[in-house]
């Protein structure tokens, strides 16, 4: 349990809680600059994610997908993988949710679990395949990744305009209910927002990262592969078999964020022009986190709050889309650049740490 | 020690605090900024929303087409507009519901991609008022507003035989959806009905975000002797424009029709003959006009064509085009608006 309590120490909090505060002061002088006052878009962006239900629940359904996509970039991370794939993999994910979903005919308490069984091994195979050229041929995985996600995006549309888009439509099918994670009443507390199962599976993966990365002999090999993968072969760890693992795990993670997206939000898949933009959130989401699965969900929250609560600045303070943009990304930039905070903070911490010592 | 830098912070935070007050009187009420005097006189207490797609309001098309309509409406009648941009997909229903559950008078969807958000979120909202340009939504809250871009088509056809000196005409197309079959089908007829020995070339290239396949595609017609191209492709579309000025600088005699805008504004009158303007923004401005005077009709499906003054050619070029042209264009719009000729919509 030492790391689940470690991010809990004071250290741990106390840096991302006043890089928060220096990001939004920053985001303040900005909006100062841009002739908007600071403290009225402020209390409008938390007003639209704590104001009622609606946008509460909505605001849980924007961070829903955000932790599985963190989550899946840093366990690659924890072996010492850069996967910049977890876009193509999540985009996977959501074509086999919705095609299984709309193919299959099963009774509900299959049919939901089989999807995003499938999901899962979809976005994991994608990634085990950037992982496999990685092991065998020493191609770069930044690079492989980057390029999956561009021949997922076009396999996708391929996929989804051969068998699931009626003519004439730009959407495929919807699913059918019985595979569809939505909790009604739940949603009606929330006043019809779409709230889901998905959010609880995403706990549950944070727990299961935790479990298979510091619990488990698979986790120790894949761990010690990223610290020092020489040092890991010479340990007699297979590294090859390693990465592949790694990638996969972290690809089915993103393959399940993928699935519960479709089964829980939307019910149909859209051809879409461009990447969507979960596995790049995604990775600003792990570097806030520090890779750990609390670290993510904590992450997320704070990324979906932010970009929800963009449109509220928007409508109550009337901050311009980029502005807010200028916002939400020095505050993450404050979090994921803690040695700067820690640089300021040095007094302070230097000072308990003197405490300690007597 | 202690005392001093606390009394210090204490007035500089005083002093930020009052800075940030002051600074923020200005923006605070958006809506008279713009308006000016007139619009102070007769303030409405009336609130309109505006949803846009992915697009954005800065998309060069039937997004800023729409907002546009909004501001316009708030100079002239004091209503207040406001818009939310939604940056994927799973925003549309919140963006919406924004508006809707805020209690908006009236909140608009623009595009296609809004129809299924707009009627989930119509379905659980009865009391609210909706409307979508582009999309029909079968729901007693919502009016859909569509136009009939082949009959706007249908006149660009008629200026494209008149035009033409090789007798070969192209269209380019972009995605295969029944709005852009229109659009093909009425410039087909209007190309016939000017000029039964004209013969027109259609390729949809299955892209609207695609400059370089578009460019491709004129490049290879314009080899073939089409000597006009009519694009209705969205970004895809840049690349005809950029290929015919390329050949019109090599001396060729090459032409393109614009769509949405007047394109003649980006690409310039030497390359741009015509544009088949649609007038999202009128459209918006009339549904919201009779939204404040109590005559919103939910339900409904307007369509909007040439009787309406909603499709047709651009006003640039109604001063660039010859005389002998337009006055053709005229005869037929004044058939089409009797009835005597009916546009097809399919090719």
């Amino acid at each position: 349990m030492n790391k689940f309590v470690q991010v809990f120490t004071k250290d741990s909090f106390l840096v991302p809680v006043v890089a928060i505060i220096f990001g939004l002061i920053v985001g303040a002088f900005a909006m100062l600059a841009g002739g908007f006052n600071p403290i009225e878009a402020y209390v409008a962006l938390f007003d639209k994610v704590f104001g009622d239900m609606y946008n509460f629940g909505e605001t849980i359904r924007q961070i829903t997908p955000l932790i599985f996509s963190g989550l899946a970039v840093a366990f690659a991370f924890r072996t010492g993988m850069f996967n910049i794939g977890v876009e193509g993999q999540f985009l996977m994910g959501m074509v086999t949710a919705v095609y299984l979903g709309v193919k299959l005919d099963l009774p509900f308490f299959l049919h939901a679990p089989i999807t995003i069984v499938g999901s899962m091994l979809a976005g994991g195979l994608w990634a085990a395949f950037a992982g496999w050229l990685k092991a065998v041929r020493g191609v770069h995985e930044v690079i492989t990744t980057i390029m999956l996600n561009w021949t997922a995006l076009y396999l996708v549309n391929f996929i989804l305009t051969t068998t699931l888009v009626p003519e004439g439509q730009q959407r495929s099918e919807t699913i059918k209910e019985s595979a569809m994670i939505n909790i009604g009443w739940l949603s009606e507390m929330f006043d019809s927002a779409r709230l889901h199962w998905g959010t609880l599976i995403a706990l549950g993966a944070a727990f299961i990262f935790y479990i298979v990365l510091w619990k488990t002999r698979t986790g120790f090999e894949l761990r010690a592969t990223g610290v020092n993968p020489h040092a890991a072969e010479y340990a007699g760890m297979n590294v090859n078999k390693n990465v592949v693992k790694a990638m996969f795990i972290s690809g089915a993670l993103a393959g399940i964020g993928g699935a519960c997206e479709i089964l829980g939000v939307f019910h149909y898949q859209a051809i879409s022009a461009a990447l969507p933009g979960y596995g790049f959130d995604g990775i600003a989401v792990a570097l806030i986190g520090g890779n750990t699965p609390i670290g993510v969900i904590f992450g997320a929250i704070l990324f979906g709050i932010l970009t929800f609560g963009a449109g509220g600045m928007k409508l109550g303070a009337g901050v311009p889309v980029e502005l807010i943009r200028v916002v939400i990304a020095s505050v993450i930039f404050f979090v994921a650049a803690h040695g700067i905070v820690r640089y300021f903070l040095k007094p302070i911490l230097a000072k308990k740490k003197d405490k300690e010592v007597l | 020690m202690n005392k001093k830098i606390l009394s210090v912070i204490s007035v500089a935070t005083l002093s930020l605090s009052l800075a940030l007050t002051g600074c923020g009187q200005k923006p605070a009420e958006p809506s008279g900024s713009e308006s000016g005097a007139p619009a102070a006189e007769q303030k409405s207490d009336k609130k309109i929303g505006m949803v846009t797609d992915v697009g954005g309001v800065n998309d060069n098309s039937f997004n800023q087409s729409a907002w546009e309509g909004l501001q316009k409406l708030q100079s002239e009648t004091g209503i207040n507009v406001q818009y939310a941009q939604s940056t994927g997909d799973a925003e549309y229903v919140p963006n919406l519901n924004t508006f809707v559950k805020d209690k908006w008078d009236l909140t608009w969807g623009i595009g296609f991609l809004l129809a299924d958000p707009i009627k989930q979120v119509a379905e659980q909202n009865p009391d609210a008022k909706l409307a979508i340009v582009d999309g029909e939504v079968a729901a007693p809250n919502v009016t859909s507003v569509m136009f009939k871009e082949q009959e706007g088509s249908f006149l660009v056809g008629v200026v494209a035989a008149e035009m033409s000196k090789s007798n070969k005409i192209g269209f380019v197309g972009g995605i295969k959806i029944p709005v852009i079959e229109r659009f093909e089908a009425g410039f087909k007829a209007g190309v016939k009905a000017a000029n039964p020995n004209a013969e027109v070339v259609s390729i949809y290239t299955g892209a609207f975000d695609k400059p370089d396949l578009g460019k491709s595609t004129a490049s290879s017609m314009y080899s073939q002797g089409v000597d006009i191209i009519f694009h209705a492709s969205g970004g895809t579309g840049d690349g005809v424009f950029n290929e015919a000025t390329a050949r019109k600088k090599n001396g060729a005699d090459v032409w393109v029709i614009g769509v949405d805008k007047d394109q003649s504004i980006n690409f310039g009158e030497d390359v741009t003959l015509t544009s088949m303007v649609k007038k999202v923004d009128e459209a918006v401005i009339q549904v919201s006009k009779d939204m404040a005077e109590g005559k919103f009709e939910g339900g409904k499906t307007i369509n909007l064509g040439l009787k309406d003054n909603a499709v047709g050619l651009s006003e640039s070029s109604l001063k660039t085009l010859p005389a002998e042209v337009l006055k053709k264009v005229d005869e037929f719009k004044a058939k089409i608006i009797s009835g005597e000729i009916t546009v097809p919509e399919k090719p």
